[in-house]
């Protein structure tokens, strides 16, 4: 293999590019990203970063003098993939010729329809969201945000140590049922009522006025909440339409086998935009989580440089954290197939928690609030349980 | 400055314990039967590593999932960029002693301030 292109140049693209210089492919490396940027951690941006208390520079994911021997072309969309040429197309109309392709393109902010061109509406996804939605927090408001996810709740969280006055809306009865479950989902949006910030739940939003600037959020029970900042959190779609008619299959992002290979031999995808197999689960999921988007592509790269020819090995559960009103979030596994959660230390009222939720009484996902410790044990244990 | 941690026998395998100095040092015993001894403060963000996940030699940050080489102290996976201070570790009559490096750590940014004197 003489070149290997990454698509996309965030932590998926550049674990996918150091990866590959680690397990020895010593050829061209050509990394491709959509953003001007360098290849920065976007965590933060919901947190310290919107905040003010991190800068651009603190950001950064490559270290000082790291040398991944790498062409980096930034700033630049990747348009199509011809399969027979073996090429990446560019929104410049350069082509870039590669015997192996890392796919890692991401997904993007969802966006509310009819909300293009309303001055004082964000969604937060990438540097430049984090920045212009950072300016205007910091001129203060009343601010509404659209989604009781992590995403919604931790900028509300920034935005209420800020001094603003917040309210949450999402559409679903309890937030964040669908990671945590009902019972836990409730316990963690809990966070937003105990710091004096509105939870409105179960209602779905209509629209928004306002005419060059938002005004009002509109709920589709007739309520209208006035707003001078709005933030949409609902959810990202995987970046993937450049990869239509190209042969890779396409299902809710680029579908992948349990070590990262796609349809097409020579390329595989890492990080939001991969539906790779849980052997676990027993299908195909999308996991936007950091550190899958860290973990993945060395098993991917694997996969690449040995021609498809290494067993799978099997991943360990997902993991994610949040930072929430000075309260650490951590969850591992999936609660979907859950029968059972349990606390097994803490208190629910005092927001300090560890839950098990086991399946048939075997555990199959933990979720921790202020218990790194704890948390850690249960991890392995649930990581050497399956 | 040596100073003294547990016994080799109170310390299982797979295990850390945590010194409380300033800034806080971490001893781990691998489950290869290897003692080293590292500074307790993720690089990233305030954390403990001593809650953290031990595998090899090699220990996860318990928040963020920074690793680190427990051998050398280098950062092997982000979001930490900087390396954690090692420390000598003797062990003498099946006591653990640590010998504490004089070089400067590398702590966050928010528990370096706290321990300047300076808003936490």
């Amino acid at each position: 293999m003489r070149t290997v292109a990454v698509v996309g140049a965030s932590l998926a693209g550049l674990s996918a590019a150091r990866s590959l210089r680690k397990q020895g492919y010593d050829g061209r490396l050509v990394v491709i990203g959509d953003e001007a940027h360098r290849p920065y951690d976007r965590p933060p941006l919901s947190k310290e970063f919107l905040a003010g208390d991190l800068g651009e520079s603190d950001l950064a994911l490559e270290t000082d003098g790291e040398d991944l021997r790498a062409e980096w072309l930034l700033g630049v969309r990747a348009t199509g993939l011809d399969r027979t040429r073996r090429a990446v197309r560019l929104a410049d109309g350069r082509e870039i010729q590669a015997d192996g392709l890392v796919i890692a393109t991401g997904a993007a902010a969802r966006r509310l329809p009819g909300s293009e061109g309303l001055a004082g509406v964000h969604v937060l996804r990438t540097l430049d969201d984090a920045r212009a939605l950072r300016d205007e927090l910091a001129r203060g408001g009343r601010l509404v945000v659209i989604g009781g996810g992590f995403v919604g709740a931790e900028v509300a969280s920034t935005a209420h140590a800020l001094g603003l006055e917040a309210t949450v809306v999402e559409a679903a009865p309890t937030p964040l049922a669908a990671p945590l479950g009902q019972a836990m989902g409730s316990i963690v949006s809990a966070l937003h009522l105990d710091h004096g910030v509105r939870l409105l739940c179960g209602v779905g939003v209509k629209g928004l006025s306002g005419e060059r600037k938002v005004e009002a959020v509109l709920l589709e029970d007739g309520r209208s909440i006035p707003a001078d900042i709005v933030v949409v959190g609902v959810g990202a779609s995987p970046c993937v339409d450049w990869l239509e008619g190209s042969g890779v299959t396409l299902d809710n992002g680029v579908k992948c086998g349990a070590d990262g290979r796609t349809s097409l031999a020579g390329v595989v995808a890492v990080g939001d935009c991969a539906s790779w197999y849980d052997p676990r689960a027993g299908h195909h999921r999308r996991v936007e989580h950091w550190t899958g988007a860290q973990e993945r592509p060395a098993a991917a790269v694997a996969t690449l440089l040995a021609g498809g020819a290494v067993e799978p090995g099997v991943p360990r559960p997902p993991y994610f954290w949040s930072d929430q009103y000075g309260v650490k979030i951590q969850f591992a596994g999936h609660a979907a197939g859950a029968d059972s959660v349990t606390v097994e230390e803490g208190a629910p009222d005092d927001r300090n928690v560890l839950a098990v939720y086991r399946r048939a009484g075997h555990p199959v996902a933990v979720l921790g609030m202020n218990q790194p410790r704890l948390f850690t044990r249960w991890r392995k244990q649930l990581a050497a349980a399956s | 400055m040596m100073i003294p941690a547990c016994r080799l026998a109170d310390l299982p395998r797979g295990e850390a314990l945590r010194l409380d100095i300033d800034p806080p040092v971490s001893v781990f015993h691998t489950d290869d039967g290897e003692v080293f001894a590292i500074d307790d403060t993720c690089t990233h963000q305030d954390a403990s590593l001593a809650d953290g996940w031990l595998e090899g030699c090699e220990v996860e940050c318990p928040l963020h999932a920074s690793k680190f080489d427990l051998r050398t102290g280098a950062v092997d996976s982000p979001p930490a960029k900087l390396p954690v201070r090692t420390h000598e570790v003797v062990i003498e009559d099946g006591m653990i002693h640590v010998r504490v490096s004089t070089d400067a750590p590398n702590l966050p940014p928010c528990v370096a301030a706290r321990l300047a004197g300076g808003p936490a």
